[in-house]
């Protein structure tokens, strides 16, 4: 089954993140497709690297990274979401003049169409959040 | 993308306080390019989101609820509102916008686009439906 995955709060603060991450974890070894995850409301705050969790505790943005690189997953920042909350690669960064970025590796920004095109191309969208 | 489906977008909070209601809206328009089978539902304290007159000055926030009212302008004229939520917060119809869409196959006649259902009916709706956005 090809799903798209919607996280709608940040790490750490909710649970939303962890439970999506487990379950695109889990469909990915049953052999299911996940067409993208996309990040919206506070779930951008996934998406910054410069996250330092203690060193006992799970590291919620680099778990997504590595299942990203390890699985070639399309992670998805809003950027409207995203230049709210402060979530910045380098095109953003030049766009709107800030002195630095913090987007952590596999995620890119993009615009909420490709949510929209995540539930048109997917047999379920799936959302993580309250 | 010629596949059309039934995307149902579910508003369920205050339209302040938190910025759900406002995020799900700017979905809600920015998806209405894709032309898909868009419906709106407000329940529980989603019902707020409509309250006609909002004012908030008070509280420094900015007053989105006029572009609901151009939500027929964009062809999304199916808005569900539950009657429950509404009894049970002390609101009827009248305490909401007009929201109304203009018809082109009837003269572009104005016409309602808040469709008063109940929770039963409304299960029924989502049921029906292929892709639903929870906010």
């Amino acid at each position: 089954m090809k799903l798209t995955i919607q996280v709608n709060e940040g790490p750490f603060q909710h649970q939303a993140s962890d439970s999506a991450y487990q379950f695109a974890k889990a469909a990915l070894e049953k052999g299911h497709e996940i067409f993208r995850v996309f990040f919206y409301h506070d779930g951008v705050n996934n998406g910054t690297r410069l996250t330092t969790p203690p060193q006992d505790d799970r590291n919620v943005v680099n778990r997504w990274s590595d299942l990203a690189a390890k699985h070639d997953l399309d992670l998805v920042v809003c950027v409207a979401a995203a230049q709210r909350r402060g979530i910045v690669d380098d095109g953003e960064a030049q766009r709107n003049g800030k002195d630095a970025t913090n987007i952590a590796p596999g995620f890119r920004i993009s615009g909420l169409g490709q949510l929209i095109e995540g539930g048109i191309q997917s047999d379920r969208l799936v959302v993580f959040g309250d | 993308m010629s596949e059309i489906k039934k995307f149902m977008y579910v508003n369920r909070r205050p339209p302040y306080g938190t910025i759900y209601a406002w995020e799900s809206l700017e979905v809600v328009l920015i998806g209405a390019a894709f032309e898909q089978d868009v419906s709106l539902a407000f329940v529980d304290d989603g019902v707020f989101q409509l309250v006609k007159g909002q004012d908030t000055a008070g509280i420094e926030m900015k007053n989105f609820s006029p572009t609901y009212a151009a939500l027929g302008d964009y062809e999304v004229n199916k808005i569900y509102v539950e009657k429950e939520s509404l009894d049970e917060r002390g609101l009827s119809l009248d305490d909401l916008q007009h929201l109304v869409w203009e018809d082109e196959d009837d003269d572009w006649a104005e016409k309602d686009s808040i469709r008063l259902v109940s929770r039963a009916e409304l299960a029924q709706v989502f049921a029906g439906q292929d892709v639903l956005f929870n906010f």
